[in-house]
This record gives C-alpha cells, sequence and structure tokens, in this order.
C-alpha cells in the first residue's frame, strides 16, 4: 500500500494524458479530464505527504531489483511536498485552462501535454537515481518546448529557439555528469553513489563532476550567470503555460540542486560556498534590476521569478537546517504566491487586451476585487508581514546573520525593497493611475464561467499565500522537519538501500 | 583505444559548440546533435572499453569471471540515443516552423522586431 503511493503521482497524469489522447476530437471531453486528473493527483499527494510523515522515507524499487541495480522511486518530506505543489499547482492551471486556453491549443492537445508535463515533474520529485533523473527531465522538456512553442506566433517562436537551446544545451552537460560520475564510481543509485562518495574525500574528476551538474542544473533553474533564457522565453507563452513553468520547472532545478548538494556532493557544498552564494546574490540582483526596467507586465514577473530563485539557492549556500527549511518554506510560498500573481496579471490581460503598462490604468474602480487578488500576492512576494514570502525571509535571513554571512543579508533585504518597488510599481500603474489615450472606459467582456474559471484558482493560491503567512508555524515545522530529514543523508540511504548506513 | 576516443569525443564537443555560437538556426541544431553524441560517446567510453568479453553467466556459475564488458553504459546510451531522437526531431520540426514564421534561418533576424517600446 505504501509503495502505491509512490507509483500513484506518476501513474496518474500518465494514464490522464493517454485518456485525453483517445479523446483527440473531444475537447470537452479533455477538459473534463484534464481537471479530473490533476484532483484525483492532487489527493494521491496529499496521501503520500501523509504516509511519508507517518511512517519517515519510504520507497520503492521497481521491478522489484534490489537498490542499486534496479531503479528506484524515493520519497522523503521535502520531495513529498513539492510533489503535493505539482498536484496543487496542475489542478489551479487545468481550471484557470478552462476558461483561457483557445480552440487552437485545445485541438493540438494542450491538456494531454499538461498532463505530461506534471508526469515529468513529479517524476524528477520521486526518482532515486540519476539517470531516471534525466529520464523525468527529458518527458518534463518535450512537454515544455511543445507547450512553449504551440500557437506559431513570430515571438513564440523566438522565445522557443533559445529555451530549446538553453535546456539542450543543459540536458548535454548533465548527460556527460552523468556519464563521469558512472565511470568514477560505478552507480548512478543516489543513495548508493552517496555511500561510496562519502567514504573517500573527493579529489580528480568527481569536484569536476560535482561542477558539470551544478551548471547544469543552474541553467534549468535559471540561476545567475545562467538565467537569460528565462525572461527571454517565458513571457512569449499563454498566461496558463507561463504560470506552470514558472511554478514548477524552474523548481524542478531548485530541488535538485539541493537534493544532490546535500545528498552526494556533501563535500563539495562546503568547499563551494562562496561560489554559491556568489550565484545566489547575482540572480538575486539580476533578476531585480531586469524586473525594475520592464514596462510590461509578464516580463517583471519573469524577471522576478529569476530573482526569486536566488533566495531558494540562499539556504543551499548557507547550509544549516533553518537556512534550508527557510529555503524549502520559501519554495512552497513562491509557488503559491507567484502562481496567483501571473494568473491575475492573466485576468488583467483579458479585461483590457494588454500587458503593456503604459496602456493600463484606473482598473481599481472597475475592478476593485481584482485590484486586491493582486496586491496580495505582490506583497507577499516581496515579503510583507504576515503574508507568506515575510517569514521565508525571515527564516532565510536570520540563518544567514548567525552564520555571519552579511554580504548575503544585504542583498537580500535590498532586493526585498527593490521587489517591493517594482511590484508596487506594477499595481499602481494598473489599477491606480488614469487610464491614458483611450477615450472608452470598456473592458472586453468576460463571460460569468470564464469568470468563475479565472477567479477559482486565483483565488485560491492568494488565499494558500496569505494562509501560509498568517498560520505560517504548522507550514515551517514541516519545512523544518524536510531540512533536517536532507542534512542526515544516513535516513535516505538507509531507507534506499536497506539496513545499510 | 581511449585516446582515439577522447580525441573524436573532444572533436565533437568542440564542433557543437562552434556551430552553437553560428548566427544561423539549423546550424545551431546540428550542433546540438553534436553535443548529444559527444556525449553519449564519452559514457561509452569511461564506461571502461573491455573487447571480447561479453558479461555472460556461464552454467553453474553465479557471476561472469572478470573482467567483463559493463553493459550499463550501453544500456544508458541506448535510452539517451533514443531520448535524443525524440527532441532533434521536435527540433527539426520547430526550425521549419521558424522558417514559415519569420523567413529567415538568421537568428538576429527573429529578434528584431516584437519588442515592447521598440528597441530594447
Amino acid at each position: 500500500m505504501r509503495h502505491l503511493f509512490l507509483f500513484l503521482p506518476l501513474l496518474i497524469p500518465l494514464v490522464t494524458a493517454v485518456l485525453g489522447l483517445l479523446a483527440w476530437n473531444k475537447p470537452r471531453l479533455q477538459r473534463m479530464l484534464g481537471v479530473c486528473g490533476t484532483a484525483t493527483l492532487l489527493a494521491s499527494a496529499a496521501a503520500l505527504l501523509v504516509t511519508v510523515l507517518k511512517e519517515g522515507i519510504i520507497s520503492a524499487q521497481a521491478g522489484n531489483w534490489p537498490a542499486p541495480f534496479g531503479i528506484t522511486l524515493v520519497a522523503d518530506i521535502f520531495s513529498a511536498l513539492m510533489v503535493l505543489a505539482a498536484g496543487v499547482m496542475g489542478l489551479a492551471v487545468s481550471i484557470y485552462s478552462l476558461a483561457d486556453t483557445d480552440r487552437h491549443h485545445e485541438s493540438v492537445g494542450y491538456y494531454p501535454l499538461l498532463q505530461v508535463l506534471l508526469l515529468g515533474v513529479c517524476g524528477s520529485f520521486l526518482t532515486g537515481d540519476l539517470f531516471n533523473l534525466y529520464v523525468w527531465f527529458e518527458v518534463m522538456l518535450i512537454a515544455s518546448f511543445v507547450l512553449l512553442a504551440m500557437g506559431g506566433r513570430r515571438e513564440q517562436m523566438e522565445g522557443a529557439i533559445k529555451y530549446v537551446a538553453l535546456n539542450l544545451i543543459a540536458s548535454a552537460f548533465f548527460l556527460a555528469g552523468i556519464g563521469l560520475l558512472y565511470g568514477v564510481v560505478g552507480t548512478l543509485n543516489m543513495a548508493d553513489l552517496a555511500v561510496r562518495l562519502r567514504a573517500v574525500p573527493h579529489v580528480g574528476t568527481v569536484p569536476v563532476i560535482a561542477v558539470l551538474l551544478f551548471c547544469a542544473f543552474s541553467i534549468k533553474a535559471a540561476v545567475f550567470p545562467f538565467f537569460f533564457w528565462l525572461p527571454a522565453s517565458y513571457h512569449t507563452a499563454p498566461v496558463a503555460v507561463i504560470t506552470i513553468f514558472s511554478a514548477l520547472l524552474t523548481k524542478v532545478g531548485v530541488y535538485v540542486l539541493i537534493r544532490i548538494f546535500t545528498l552526494i556532493f556533501i563535500q563539495e557544498t562546503s568547499t563551494g560556498q562562496p561560489v554559491i552564494l556568489a550565484a545566489t546574490i547575482f540572480t538575486m540582483m539580476a533578476g531585480a534590476l531586469g524586473a525594475t526596467a520592464q514596462p510590461e507586465l509578464r516580463r517583471i514577473l519573469t524577471f522576478c521569478v529569476v530573482s526569486q530563485i536566488g533566495y531558494m539557492l540562499m539556504g543551499l549556500g548557507i547550509m544549516t537546517p533553518l537556512a534550508l527549511a527557510g529555503s524549502i518554506f520559501f519554495m512552497l510560498h513562491i509557488i503559491a504566491a507567484k502562481s496567483a500573481l501571473f494568473l491575475s496579471t492573466g485576468i488583467v490581460s483579458r479585461l483590457t487586451g494588454t500587458t503593456e503598462l503604459a496602456r493600463l490604468g484606473g482598473l481599481y474602480h472597475k475592478r476593485p476585487l481584482l485590484a486586491a487578488l493582486f496586491l496580495v500576492p505582490a506583497l507577499s512576494v516581496a515579503g510583507i508581514p504576515p503574508l507568506s514570502g515575510f517569514w521565508g525571509k525571515l527564516a532565510l535571513i536570520q540563518a544567514a546573520l548567525g552564520t555571519g554571512h552579511y554580504l548575503t543579508v544585504t542583498v537580500a533585504l535590498g532586493v526585498s525593497i527593490l521587489t517591493l518597488y517594482y511590484l508596487v510599481r506594477a499595481w499602481s500603474e494598473i489599477f491606480w493611475k488614469k487610464r491614458q489615450g483611450t477615450d472608452n472606459d470598456e473592458y472586453h467582456h468576460v463571460s460569468p464561467t470564464h469568470r468563475r474559471q479565472m477567479l477559482v484558482p486565483t483565488v485560491l493560491l492568494a488565499s494558500v499565500s496569505l494562509l501560509m503567512g498568517i498560520a505560517a508555524e504548522p507550514v515551517f515545522r514541516l519545512s523544518l522537519l524536510a531540512a533536517r530529514q536532507l542534512l542526515d543523508p544516513g535516513s535516505y540511504i538507509s531507507a534506499v538501500l536497506g539496513v545499510r548506513p | 583505444m581511449e585516446s582515439v576516443l577522447a580525441v573524436v569525443i573532444g572533436g565533437l564537443y568542440a564542433a557543437g559548440m562552434y556551430l552553437m555560437v553560428r548566427r544561423s538556426i539549423i546550424k545551431m541544431i546540428f550542433g546540438l546533435a553534436l553535443l548529444g553524441n559527444a556525449a553519449n560517446l564519452l559514457i561509452f567510453t569511461v564506461g571502461r572499453l573491455t573487447r571480447g568479453r561479453p558479461p555472460h553467466v556461464l552454467p553453474g556459475e553465479l557471476m561472469p569471471s572478470l573482467p567483463v564488458a559493463d553493459p550499463v553504459p550501453q544500456a544508458l546510451i541506448l535510452t539517451a540515443i533514443v531520448i535524443g531522437f525524440g527532441v532533434q526531431a521536435f527540433a527539426l520540426v520547430l526550425i521549419k516552423r521558424v522558417y514559415q514564421t519569420v523567413g529567415s534561418d538568421d537568428q538576429d533576424d527573429l529578434v528584431a522586431e516584437n519588442r515592447p517600446g521598440g528597441e530594447e
């Protein structure tokens, strides 16, 4: 029964995708399948989290091959939390897509592709084998390629080319790293790698492999100096697609960085600490400065995605339980808050037909609820108490102060102020200032059904962010448990390999 | 044999990188294909080259007598080739669409328009 919970987050999206493909010409059925499938995924993810909390780390061997030889699936609290986040985001985006996906996208398989994307994401979170991780990454990538290029507008093509090229380079690095690691250590099971690399001091090839993999996943996670493909491509896709990309794809990169650098390359994490922290600092600054300079809402938000990645890496750079817990809490917070921000941007663009700040304005009088819906996640991302972003940043900054990383603290706080500046500026441009140039104050008509389908997931995610702020303690305690597990690889190793410590 | 393959792999990486920095999109895709193949050959080579020793377990024995060729790298490469095939097929379709939309193979022509505010 325990093993079933490990396989369900993979089986459900797979089955839903296949059923969706079978229902190729029936968009209504595909839509229903999409929502039902992601709702089931969410339920199974919750069941997985409960099981992991009750029984500790659980693992399963595909085909019953004993651990280092077969493909391992393993879930600890961190991965279970991430699968849960994937479930929430899948459901929210599926519902939002009901209103915001045009006929063309539906007819070329939008809903099944979304499921394939979720399959790749959940697979990456749950696998315990480095090569299998590569396979899941490619599953995720192929789905994201098609989702991004769908529609075939000129600017989308530009974005898609950059996205495809950079991600394939990252995959080639990843593959080379895997090959070298196998040549040196002779195994690719992550627990087994941890055992074998723990015993010996890392000299020669191993640090090189660590750097190679760090670069590969930094490209995927959009870490400085590899972040430039993200603001160049994300803003071209439909809002529902950007939302799930920014919520899950970059987070998979961060997840893998945290996983392999707390489990396998522990020695490199301590020697490479200045490098990781420098990457953190520059990622935060580059994203925030880029966002400040942008005149268009979707571009502002994509740069903001980059900037927030920096905070998530801070925990890895500092490597104390508090810091890692802060990172995990921050990841959960940003998935909810940033997605709410993207979805309300989608509503704004649906109402006004534009996302350029210069052409927006005066929306507050017509849509006060929407103004609040944009403001809450915006303040949360900026880190205003009592919203969720504040607690994540508080933990990270406390941990950094405790270990004497004052430069990182300064930059993190400075970037928070910049974040507050550009998000509030965006808010006042959209909602507060007078709309210029146009005489008619008319907005596009949105049917009540569509309005509901767009508002429900947005309100849901914004309230998740609000609740995570008001009731921060249970979520933070969970993150702290997850961080303790990450810093004690012994329990992960014994869960995968059996009794051997 | 290893040294020959090492040179080949280095050459493939160099050629792939060179093609990727060209402006032509088609050359970029070819560069990506070369990078993928270089990585595959790298896995093959660092997985130890053992000639004429298949990992067969003879009747009555529990293990093949060492040294044997390691089958795992080849399984990995096989998987990676299949994945690379799919990705490259997609990339080719994508550049065809790009050519149809933009009418050019030059990456600079992609960027010229569609900027908010006209420039960046």
